[in-house]
């Protein structure tokens, strides 16, 4: 029997689970807040780490930051898997776009030589940098508290990757696997990329969750992304002939502009929270901008030479607004 | 001009190579052993990460672009269901029991494997590796929220969903499910491997979500068959990682073999032990039903079980140890544990009922060596004191095994009439176990499982209606309508109510 069950009229018999009625009303929640807010186990864990006895499975004391509530920690996108997904497919649906747009016309190798150098040179080893951000987002995911703050920081592990592997492809359509091999000694090896793996590394002993975040999602992307993406590839190669490149890049840019948002968000919270709070973070931000300013000079100079110093002046200051306007003290 | 360069043709296996583990480096700012430091001390030996196969080639483009696909069609449908009251399209509202279990005890533990899987995905020192355990990470977060998302509607019309989330961390029977994930999540990164890429992915996920959800389509919900379908070729990923992580450690060096050998005996014992819940959804719960768990487990246990055991024979691996002991129980487990949750069902956030004469009928024709034998009778009696007016309740909660969490409900594997029990001391404290498995569990690794949290036994023991209402309120249980008997309760006049205005003209 086939029965048109629409046009029976129920009245519902509550409006959304206990924990979320608690925390927002009485009042339909939305899937962001169900699939976000307490699903964590909270209480009564069973048995301690036996990789480090010291620590609860799930431990908010393993990182300097103290909140009261974790899941103030909000991300504004109000991403859960699926409007995380959706959101990432229309992006790589425009990136293939780029991606073919340049191949078939060519595009790639009419870039005039020593562009395509600079773009090589600066571009390609980032891919190894953007594999130690999939660590460290990797890391405070896992070990993070409250999945407001930890579940953003998966679906950014998951984007690093992606953008290793754009970086990647971009490396084999302007160069080939020689590129790739180039980059990679570079990175292991070149005088101009050792601070930065150094910083990249020096990451992936830090083992407070905040702290990576820190250095890595506002401190080290803060400076890396607008100077290359915006500095280097949108201002100096464009203008010179290397839009290709812009387009091959469009994933980041957009990117960028995108997650800031969230970063600047879970900080803000985090320092209105408390003194304390604003200390440790101002500390840190002291400890890692300086370093991150100093290790991206020589890979600036790749593309822009002497004006390296300038640039970089220009976006440390910005950084700096931007952190200070994220209620973190200088 | 002609300037293109002729570019290597790269092999589907090379270029991903190049999109993965290419991107890695072996670092010399930092010593290995402070940027891996858990790889090492559960003993496994890896000589060459490079050996490492991935178990599938995804790279993160296609993964955005599968993932959306399905996430499209799972919400458009969901959505649906919940707009046009699909709920009433039902077999009966009893089914929805075996959800109230789901949600409490498994969707938690879909988020554990995503928070366990985001760690291995950072500990482990190959970039392959690493790679396919992040995207199970990300994976496992999507299925507790479909999940989740998926039985919002239904807890909106009906009791015993709303505290999912007080009730995973507090109510005594969610602790079966916790305990296995927080113990998987407490060892190292090879032992999670083995507890949730072979025991959960392998042993329960098979005899879990296949029943489970042709189980949801036999009964009309079709929001949960959603979820199952949608979730499928995840599951397929993660069992080939599973099963890749297996053979990888045993590969690498064979004094792996015996460490592995007994994680797999741990593990299996575990999994079968969580699957005692799974028994009675699909014996008891369904109204209308796919199989018996006994068929179940002929297919998904003995044919798929034996087919991987044969396969990692060649390795020195042998079927786990309490592989007979298991088979001795799967004709009794149901049963046992229904009539476990009949009489405390004053203490479940799900409804249990004493089957009908047609149940019986049809469970007798599923067991015919045990159920007319051993559990109609029981059954029976509760039957005459229900009749009565004196419904059979327990308020003296069992014993509870240290290490599995359940009540020691069960017989002895070679005799039916007698309930089995064993007792460790240690360290001048007794404790109790439901089977020699869970024993051996706890004896080998005693530090760990003294730990367990144990829930509320003896504020559940004691009869006394005030602590028992204060116990209720603790774990979120509203007393009348979250528990107790489904004949009679809020969810059987509800939905018998809408059904009727959607079936008359009322
Ligand atoms: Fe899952
Ligand atoms: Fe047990």
């Amino acid at each position: 029997m086939q029965i048109d069950l629409r046009t029976v009229a129920i009245e519902p018999q509550r409006q959304a689970f206990d924990h979320l009625v608690r925390s927002f009303g009485n009042k339909p929640a939305s899937r962001y807040q169900e699939g976000s807010y307490d699903i964590q186990a909270a209480e009564n864990l069973h048995y301690k780490p036996t990789w480090d006895p010291e620590q609860d499975l799930y431990d908010e004391t393993i990182t300097r930051v103290v909140m009261h509530d974790w899941y103030a920690l909000k991300d504004p996108r109000q991403f859960y898997y699926s409007t995380y997904t959706l959101a990432r497919a229309r992006q790589q649906e425009t990136a293939e776009a780029n991606f073919s747009f340049v191949e078939t016309r060519a595009l790639a190798d009419m870039l005039p030589p020593e562009l395509r150098a600079v773009a090589l040179a600066v571009l390609v080893p980032l891919r190894h940098a953007a594999w130690g951000a999939n660590q460290h987002n990797a890391f405070i995911c896992g070990y993070g508290f409250g999945t407001a703050f930890t579940q953003p920081c998966m679906y950014h592990a998951m984007d690093n990757l992606g953008i290793a592997q754009y970086l990647s492809r971009l490396g084999l359509l302007l160069g080939d696997t020689a590129a790739l091999d180039a980059g990679k000694r570079a990175w292991l090896d070149d005088a101009a990329w050792q601070p930065l793996r150094r910083y990249v590394e020096d990451c992936l002993v830090v083992r407070d969750p905040f702290e990576l975040f820190v250095a890595q999602n506002l401190v080290v992307d803060g400076l890396l992304y607008p100077l290359v993406y915006e500095r280097i590839v949108d201002a100096h190669l464009s203008s010179r002939g290397g839009s290709a490149v812009a387009m091959l890049c469009q994933f980041m840019n957009d990117w960028f502009d995108e997650t800031r948002k969230w970063v600047d968000a879970v900080l803000k919270v985090a320092a209105a929270e408390s003194e304390h709070n604003r200390a440790v973070l101002a500390a840190w931000v002291r400890d890692w901008s300086g370093r991150a300013a100093s290790a991206l000079l020589p890979v600036v100079e790749l593309a822009l030479g002497p004006q390296a110093d300038e640039a970089v002046a220009e976006y440390v200051a910005a950084l700096s607004a931007r952190i200070v306007k994220a209620g973190i003290p200088a | 001009m002609d300037m293109k360069v002729s570019k290597k043709k790269l092999g589907l296996k090379e270029r991903y190579r190049l999109m993965t583990r290419d991107l890695g480096w072996d670092t010399t700012y930092q010593p290995k052993d402070k940027v891996l430091p858990y790889v090492g001390y559960e003993g496994i030996k890896i000589h060459d990460w490079d050996k490492w196969e991935d178990p599938f080639r995804l790279t993160m483009d296609s993964y955005w672009k599968y993932q959306a696909e399905k996430e499209r069609k799972f919400y458009a449908i969901i959505d649906a269901h919940a707009q046009n009251n699909g709920h009433l399209n039902l077999t009966d509202a009893r089914y929805l029991s075996a959800l109230k279990i789901f949600l409490q005890a498994i969707s938690p533990g879909e988020y554990a494997a995503h928070k366990g899987f985001a760690r291995v995905g950072r500990e482990f020192p190959g970039v392959g590796t690493q790679v396919a355990c992040q995207m199970q990470a990300i994976d496992e977060i999507r299925h507790a929220q479909t999940q989740i998302h998926a039985m919002s509607n239904y807890n909106r019309y009906y009791n015993g969903f709303h505290a999912f989330a007080d009730q995973r961390d507090r109510i005594w029977y969610t602790s079966v499910a916790r305990s296995f994930f927080d113990d998987a999540m407490s060892a190292g990164p090879f032992e999670f491997m083995i507890a949730i890429g072979f025991s959960f992915e392998y042993v329960l996920t098979n005899l879990l979500f296949v029943p489970f959800m042709s189980g949801a389509a036999y009964n009309g919900d079709m929001a949960t068959v959603t979820f199952g379908f949608s979730a499928q070729s995840d599951e397929a990923r993660h069992m080939t990682l599973g099963l890749e992580c297996i053979k990888f450690m045993l590969e690498q060096d064979p004094a792996n073999v015996p460490i592995v050998q007994g994680w797999i005996d741990k593990w299996f014992w575990r999994g079968f032990r969580v699957l005692g819940l799974v028994s009675t959804m699909m014996d008891y719960m369904l109204p209308k039903r796919v199989m018996s768990w006994r068929e179940a487990w002929n297919i998904y246990g003995v044919e798929n079980g034996g087919a991987l055991f044969k396969d990692l024979a060649r390795y020195g691996i042998t079927p786990p140890k309490g592989w007979d002991d298991a088979e001795k129980g799967i004709d009794h487990m149901s049963h046992q544990f229904m009539l476990g949750l009949y009489q405390w069902s004053f203490g479940t956030a799900f409804h249990s009922w004493i089957p009908s004469d047609e149940d019986m009928a049809w469970l007798s024709a599923k067991y015919p060596d045990t159920f007319d034998k051993h559990y109609r009778p029981r059954w029976n009696h509760i039957r005459k004191l229900a009749a009565a007016g004196t419904p059979f309740k327990n308020y003296g909660l069992a014993k509870l095994c240290q290490t599995c969490q359940l009540p020691t409900v069960f017989t002895e594997p070679d005799d039916p009439t007698l309930t089995c029990h064993r007792e460790t001391t240690y360290k001048g404290e007794k404790y109790h176990f439901c089977s020699d498995g869970c024993q051996h569990i706890f004896d080998n690794e005693p530090e760990k499982y003294i730990q367990a949290w144990l829930p509320m036994p003896q504020l559940f023991q004691d009869p006394i209606k005030g602590d028992l209402g204060e116990w209720m309120k603790w774990v979120s249980l509203i007393d009348g309508k979250d528990n107790g008997d489904y004949a009679g309760s809020e969810d059987q006049q509800h939905f018998e109510a809408w059904r009727g205005l959607a079936t008359t003209n009322q």
